[in-house]
């Protein structure tokens, strides 16, 4: 067991970065379906927009990373605020116009991006002092992800902690448990639009960010986090923050781990999972409106 | 595929309990409990064929969940119910419909983007057991198409019928909904608040709808509107707090201390009855 | 929204309408090959076979009420089967499109039960896992499909017994015409139908229709298998016509431009998905070439304004185009829109 656990545990902890990474985009695009019921096909694009703004301004100085968080985080609101803008005017159209537009969002920045930075993946190394490795338990480790681990389990904590005890974070759960409620409190679901979006965007984009190191920014990038974000947000319920945690650490396992265990079989093993969530509890999704 | 006409009453074990005719249907300790709460607790009524049969109770009494259960939307806790002295607690909505047990929609639910004639064909064609045949247009079907539009034009909707449904008033679409439950040829027809805001000119020729309806289709009605129910009925259940209080005839409703007491918490039956107590 | 004015007067001019329309888009598409050069003929049968599988779409997302990202994978199974038919076992067309039909039926049989659990966006999610089980296994399953290689060596088709093998661009184009015809109006055919009726009672109302007796999954099952029938169908064209296939042609975005083309056209008219086909492929496999490969670019705006400026796609009613395009007075009093 122990020799088990020895020879795994760098894919293991590898999951664990990779789930939380998830997380911080999952989080925001689970809520926006939840509480403003919009299916955001553009969320992927904010990853990469946040990804691409770390290697243009991160050049090994702390300082450089700190330049990339705020120009991220500006980034994250300008995205979120401009998508929220997008989408207004569709309410009460139904999920296939906003998945049709969120789509087309995401190509033209896709492109856009893709004109400045190239067609290739972009490396990007994190501040010079966090660039190596450590030994943990006889294992060579890259510091920079068990930094990262750490970041980003504390955002996942204050992520957590904001929904489930603040009233803000009452509000947000009431308004997943009965959006029509909410509206008729007189809550105005303008704002709470553009705040979820730009929440959602500024995660996504910071994720982003301090992610770049560990998934490089590139073509095709954005299209594969949106698709491993909509595994996760299935597996873990809608609108829900602990869901989404729970779900993006089990698909950081079934990337890593999965992997290492059965290179065959982990392709499959990751849809098999959202299959198979989705067939026993269908109403999970269902419930909260048709397309 | 089994087709349906008036599901004959044979192979009655039980479902009529010896006594007179076979009921056209019958609930027998029929519950339904939400967690702790006993939205319907231990109902039992029988509904004689070609009865005109109301279902009424003051909000919350439990009507709309009684109906979920005799219709077969909503599982029972406890209780059984019998079509034709046939036992159909066990079947889903769809094959209670299929034997003739067809319900109608507190709120109105129609195909709004289909006219008001397709909608009733979709209950004509499955009838017919031509529900899935992938050609020859549906349209073009002259007998199914005719047996449509008799039902429209007993509905009173003759002049409507290629307009979709979306575009109809609310008046309208209340007798669409009649009319879509009515052309799944029903032997028991369940009616949910059918007069559902409607105006009171609206439900008064509503009341002569029902009022024409074949004789010998049964009606289990569940109703606000009183005057609608005095107006039809020839036996009342009343329902509070999801127990069954009592059936009988209107006069008798009418005269229940009981009822009084119980349904309205008022002393003065006339605030129920005024309009029948002239 | 049209008036009923406008609907009744509609109705009664349609025929002969649509029967110059028809004509004169058959006599179009059958002049392609002799106006335009190669590369425009065989744009023209890409998107012809992308329009059978955006009415397979669109049957399922637009008739039937159930959105889905996963048709690509049973367009793949058609293209793998008609593929491997050709190779090994008859150049025919005729063979090669009804195995690989039944391919599409046997696959749409053993998934579907699994797809209709859900309805609206469980749905749309069960058929993206589908679709991307099955992108994986065709990459993964070298022995029968070449892996992510591909597979190529396939034959020119044959379209009699003891013919040659159609070659030039032109005859594929129209082997590939003909058949998207026949599709057309086979599905024409059944959205008139009873089963056409129950389908979009099934789109607009299931527990309604469960009320009057039907046993709603099995029509939404029957939807699915049509639907797997007839992107396999296209696929098996595709594979006749490009004679290579390769995982990328079951992959997410194949899945994903048909659900937009779909969009694009208007959801639940078949011209719609048709027209919205051709607007797709010829978007990005012509303007994009001209735009030394600014596609998906293009793509974007095409989606982003569609749905801004016709939110009913293209073919959906007069009214979002006269909006578009005021005249000074209303020409037809018959369809005044009310807003």
């Amino acid at each position: 067991m122990t020799g088990w656990l020895d020879a795994h545990l760098v894919s293991m902890v590898d999951g664990v970065a990779y789930g939380l990474l998830l997380f911080t985009l999952a989080v925001g695009l689970s809520l926006v379906f939840g509480m403003m019921d919009v299916l955001n096909l553009a969320h992927g694009t904010l990853y990469l927009a946040g990804a691409y703004t770390a290697y243009a301004l991160s050049d090994g100085s702390w300082l450089g990373l700190l330049v990339a968080l705020l120009v991220g985080l500006l980034v994250g609101l300008a995205g979120g605020g401009l998508l929220a803008a997008a989408v207004a005017p569709l309410q009460g159209r139904g999920h296939l116009d906003q998945a049709a537009l969120t789509l087309g969002i995401a190509l033209i920045a896709a492109e856009v991006m893709a004109m400045f930075f190239g067609a290739e993946v972009l490396p990007t190394a994190p501040p010079g002092s966090l660039a190596r490795s450590v030994s943990v338990l006889d294992h060579s480790y890259p510091l920079y992800r068990l930094v990262f681990i750490a970041v980003a389990g504390v955002l996942a904590v204050l992520v957590y902690l904001a929904f489930e005890r603040s009233s803000v974070g009452a509000l947000v759960r009431a308004t997943v448990a009965d959006r029509d409620m909410v509206r008729a409190m007189g809550v105005d679901t303008r704002k709470v639009l553009f705040g979820v979006f730009a929440f959602g965007a500024v995660l996504a984009t910071v994720g982003g960010v301090l992610g770049a190191p560990i998934i490089a920014p590139g073509p095709g990038i954005d299209d594969r986090v949106l698709v491993l974000s909509l595994v996760v947000i299935v597996i873990g319920g809608l609108g829900s923050v602990r869901g989404a945690l729970l779900g993006a650490l089990l698909i950081g396992q079934v990337q890593t781990l999965g992997v290492a265990l059965t290179p065959a079989f982990a392709p499959f093993l990751l849809f098999g999972a959202m299959l198979l969530v989705l067939v026993l509890r269908p109403q999970g999704l269902s419930s909260l409106g048709r397309a | 595929m089994t087709q349906q006409d008036a599901a004959p009453g044979s192979g009655t074990h039980d479902g009529g309990q010896g006594d007179g005719p076979v009921p056209a249907l019958r609930v027998e300790g029929l519950s339904r409990h939400f967690g702790s709460l006993k939205a319907v607790e231990d109902v039992s009524f029988k509904v004689r064929p070609g009865s005109r049969h109301a279902v009424i109770g003051p909000n919350g009494a439990g009507k709309s969940t009684l109906f979920a259960l005799t219709a077969g939307a909503l599982r029972a806790t406890a209780g059984r119910v019998w079509l034709h002295g046939d036992d159909v607690t066990s079947l889903t909505e769809h094959a209670r419909a299929r034997r003739g047990l067809v319900r109608t929609f507190q709120h109105s639910s129609l195909f709004l983007r289909a006219t008001a004639r397709e909608n009733v064909l979709l209950a004509v064609q499955r009838r017919h057991g031509v529900q899935a045949q992938p050609w020859r247009a549906v349209t073009r079907r002259s007998a199914l198409v005719r047996e449509a539009d008799e039902v429209l034009d007993r509905l009173l909707l003759s002049h409507r019928s290629g307009q979709l449904a979306g575009a109809l008033s609310h008046g309208e679409r209340r007798q669409l909904e009649v009319a879509v439950a009515l052309a799944a040829a029903p032997s028991v027809l369940l009616l949910d608040e059918p007069a559902a805001g409607m105006s009171p000119a609206d439900t008064h020729a509503f009341q002569e709808i029902v009022l024409g309806l074949p004789p010998e289709l049964t009606v289990l009605l569940v109703e606000h509107d009183l005057d609608l129910v005095f107006g039809v009925a020839d036996h009342v259940t009343v329902l509070h707090l999801g127990r069954h209080l009592l059936t009988g005839l209107p006069a008798e409703v009418r005269a229940s201390d009981e009822v009084q007491h119980a349904y309205l918490g008022a002393e003065d039956t006339s605030a129920l009855f005024f309009e029948e107590q002239e | 929204m049209s008036t009923d004015a406008g609907l009744r007067s509609r109705g009664r001019r349609l025929p002969l309408r649509t029967a110059v329309l028809v004509a004169v888009v058959t006599v179009l598409l059958l002049l392609v090959p002799w106006v335009f050069g190669a590369f425009t003929v065989m744009t023209f049968t890409r998107a012809l076979v992308f329009a059978v599988l955006a009415m397979s779409v669109n049957l399922l997302t637009g008739v039937a009420g159930m959105p889905t990202l996963g048709q690509a994978a049973y367009f793949g199974v058609g293209a793998y089967t008609g593929a491997l038919v050709g190779i090994h076992w008859s150049e025919l067309g005729v063979v090669q499109l009804a195995l690989a039909t039944l391919a599409g039926v046997v696959a749409a049989v053993l998934t579907g039960p699994l797809a209709i659990r859900g309805r609206g966006v469980a749905f749309l999610m069960i058929t993206l896992a589908i679709g991307e089980i099955g992108y994986t296994a065709a990459g993964r399953l070298d022995s029968v499909t070449g892996g992510t290689d591909g597979m190529s060596g396939i034959p020119p088709v044959v379209v009699t017994p003891g013919g040659s093998g159609l070659v030039n661009e032109g005859l594929i184009y129209y082997y590939v015409l003909v058949v998207a015809a026949v599709s057309y109006a086979a599905v024409a055919v059944l959205l008139r139908s009873p089963f056409g009726l129950t389908l979009r009672g099934l789109r607009d109302n299931e527990s309604r229709l469960r009320s009057v007796g039907y046993r709603t999954d099995s029509y939404a099952l029957a939807a699915y298998v049509y639907a797997g029938g007839l992107a396999a169908l296209a696929g098996s064209l595709w594979a006749s016509s490009q004679r290579f296939v390769a995982p990328g042609d079951l992959g997410f975005e194949i899945s994903a431009l048909a659900l937009l083309a779909v969009i694009v056209g208007g959801v639940g008219s078949m011209w719609g998905a048709c027209l919205g086909a051709l607007l797709v492929v010829f978007t990005r496999d012509y303007l994009g070439q001209q735009l030394s490969g600014h596609a998906p670019l293009l793509l974007g705006i095409l989606f982003v304004l569609t749905v801004y400026l016709l939110p009913q796609g293209v073919a959906g009613g007069r009214a979002q185009w006269r909006r578009l395009f005021p005249k000074d007075h209303g020409g037809d009093p018959g369809t005044v829109t009310p807003t």
